[in-house]
């Protein structure tokens, strides 16, 4: 237990913004700050819109500038800031210290290389491996992910393989130095349920024997149920919620979080309507002045339109962004 | 080994269904060639008037002899026997006797004019990629700078600006006023030789090429730019920079490769673009070349002529198509061989 105290990655005050044309601004991530400990699956929950792929590409630092700008924060791995390293020196974080999956495998792969070659590229950038070397090595990866015909598979190009398939050479790349850290954005949600299971399988295995953590990007809380430590609730750019897997679906505070929970369909009742969340989340330069969720909150108050709560420890390890839980 | 021993395998799999493909390409550039011959040879059938008409207007001579050398030529014979009869020579390579430079065969007279179109042809197509590619990239990786706009600028005026007009404003300035090159044909002197004689054509080339090269220039250095822009966005860019690769690995490997697919195979079209385009340059620039002489064919009505240039320019189109089939199913492995 004591290696799970260990951090792993720090997030503080994390502001990424994006420039728009017309000077507006949109706030996609506003005072993001978590941290992931050595060996943990962090997951980070929400609807489109709530900030989640812009928070993991800006600990990337994949942020497309312009318009995007990170303009606040610290982001460090293992006491070193990424957010002040050179783009020289972010490249050998990149794909080294921290791999990436990412949601479409139909086409995160480049089309014209095969899956041999964009694996190896990565072991020669980092591991400084020969052509060959690298080329068994890919094999060896092929195979650990669960190819069966790796020596075939090495030598294939993308649009040979299936969605699944090419997930899990997605994920051959992202392990194949060994990183500290796997970001997953929404590994499962191009793929059928049945693969989904798999490949989130083969996470959770991949992450145990790298001795890596995971931070699992997703909007589906039965991804979250099935194989994350603590989960992050983000809505509007702001974390609303954060708790223990257990402790989030036993005792859900925010109102914004009672809601996910509510629409997830269950088989035994016997409803006419599925649960849903009424409205949808504002665009990022649209933001309220008070609480992001008041709009479409069902406890709103007044001063929930007045100012934004502030995220709170309110128990033990479970911290909550809402005025019903402020005394 | 195993393993390698499979690898081997396949990519020979690969090798034999792809040589399959381009074999196949080839048959069925059979039948389009044998169509473009009936094509050239209706087209000259159907211009109206025979190589007499222009003579015929003489009143000094008796219709009769106009009647016995049209027999004499085959001229009254039924259109497929004609056909016949010039396709069973063309396949020979004999297109016939030119009817306004007499007593020299067509054959002659391309033989003498092939090489310089060639050269020409050769020369624009070297400025178009050596110029538009680069440029187009480097404009990709700064959308919206100045250097951008300038050359988004060009490329518009290089669009808009016909053959003929580039041609002789080139002359006007770079030959008439700053005297930097030539204005016309091909040598200067017959008597230079080895490196200087080819120093001397190459200088010549310069202008005519640069005029000929201009609009395809302008336009593929839009495609470039386009083509670069729209892969970067693409995802499996992020991947390659998720990877941790440098900028210039993901720009020259990654993106490159990917944008550079269509363009190739505008390439394979490209082909009978400069051939057109250099019937007009060739004449701005007085080069002899096959413009040239299908020009003064047409003014002529030289029709073993017009019908011999016709049937090269569509078989080089022809190729160039080929071309661009076969280089495009080596570039992308997503196409499929059947």
């Amino acid at each position: 237990m004591k290696n799970q105290e260990q951090a792993l990655l720090e997030v503080k005050g994390l502001k990424t913004y994006f420039y728009m044309d017309d000077n507006k601004v949109a706030k996609a991530v506003d005072d993001v700050a978590f941290t992931i400990n050595k060996g943990e699956t962090l997951a980070i929950v929400g609807e489109s819109g709530s900030g989640k792929s812009i928070t993991s590409l800006s600990i990337m630092r994949l942020i497309q500038s312009p318009p995007g700008k990170i303009v606040e924060g610290s982001i460090s791995l293992e006491g070193k800031d990424l957010l002040k390293l050179s783009e020289r020196e972010m490249m050998k974080v990149r794909g080294n210290d921290i791999g990436m999956i990412f949601q479409e495998p139909m086409t995160s792969l480049n089309p014209v290389f095969t899956i041999g070659n964009q694996i190896s590229e990565s072991l020669m950038k980092h591991k400084k491996m020969k052509k060959k070397e690298a080329y068994n090595k890919a094999i060896d990866l092929l195979k650990l992910v669960g190819f069966a015909r790796a020596e075939e598979i090495v030598n294939e190009y993308p649009h040979q393989l299936s969605g699944g398939m090419r997930q899990r050479a997605m994920i051959a790349i992202a392990m194949s130095c060994d990183p500290k850290l796997l970001i997953a954005d929404e590994p499962t949600t191009a793929l059928d349920v049945t693969i989904q299971a798999q490949i989130l399988d083969l996470m959770v295995q991949m992450k145990e024997k790298f001795e890596s953590s995971i931070l699992l990007i997703t909007h589906d809380l039965g991804v979250v149920a099935e194989v994350s430590d603590r989960v992050l609730v983000m809505y509007g750019g702001q974390v609303v919620e954060e708790a223990t897997v257990h402790e989030l679906f036993t005792n859900p505070k925010h109102p914004y979080t009672n809601g996910l929970l509510a629409s997830i369909p269950n088989i035994d009742a016997d409803v006419e309507r599925l649960e849903s969340i009424p409205g949808s989340v504002l665009p990022a330069h649209r933001f309220p002045k008070g609480c992001r969720f008041a709009p479409r909150c069902k406890h709103v108050m007044d001063k929930c339109r007045e100012s934004n709560p502030d995220l709170l420890e309110t128990e033990t390890n479970h911290k909550v962004r809402c005025y019903l839980y402020e005394d | 080994m195993h393993g390698h021993g499979r690898a081997l395998v396949l990519s020979l799999r690969r090798n034999v269904e792809m040589h399959k493909y381009i074999t196949r390409r080839i048959l069925q550039f059979i039948p389009m060639l044998f169509l473009v011959t009936v094509l050239v040879f209706a087209l000259a059938k159907a211009a109206p008037g025979d190589p007499l008409t222009g003579e015929r207007l003489d009143p000094n001579i008796d219709p009769e002899v106009y009647e016995i050398r049209r027999e004499a030529l085959g001229l009254n014979d039924p259109l497929p026997v004609q056909y016949w009869n010039w396709l069973s020579s063309v396949a020979t390579g004999d297109f016939g006797k030119s009817l306004q430079y007499t007593g020299r065969t067509v054959m002659e007279l391309i033989q003498a004019r092939i090489w310089n179109t060639f050269y020409l042809s050769l020369f624009a197509l070297g400025v178009t990629l050596a110029i538009a590619i680069p440029i187009g990239i480097y404009s990709a990786n700064r959308k919206y700078s100045l250097f951008d706009y300038g050359a988004t600028t060009f490329a518009f005026l290089g669009l808009a600006t016909p053959n003929f007009f580039a041609g002789l404003l080139a002359i006007y300035v770079f030959s008439l006023t700053l005297g930097w090159f030539p204005a016309q044909g091909t040598t200067t002197a017959m008597s230079l030789t080895g490196f200087e004689l080819f120093i001397d054509k190459l200088r010549h080339l310069v202008l005519p090429g640069f005029t000929l090269g201009l609009a395809s220039t302008a336009a593929y250095m839009r495609y470039m730019r386009t083509e670069i822009l729209e892969v970067k966005g693409s995802d499996f860019i992020r991947t390659a920079r998720a990877k941790g690769l440098s900028n210039e690995s993901v720009l020259y490997k990654h993106t490159l490769r990917n944008a550079l697919i269509p363009i190739i195979t505008l390439l394979g079209l490209e082909f009978g673009t400069l051939l057109s385009g250099a019937i007009i340059t060739e004449r701005v620039f007085n080069y002899p070349g096959l413009g040239t002489l299908f020009l003064n064919a047409i003014q002529n009505r030289d029709y073993p002529v017009i019908m011999a240039i016709n049937l090269i320019l569509a078989v080089t189109i022809l190729i160039g198509n080929l071309l661009a089939d076969i280089f495009y199913a080596i570039v992308d492995p997503r196409i499929r061989y059947d």
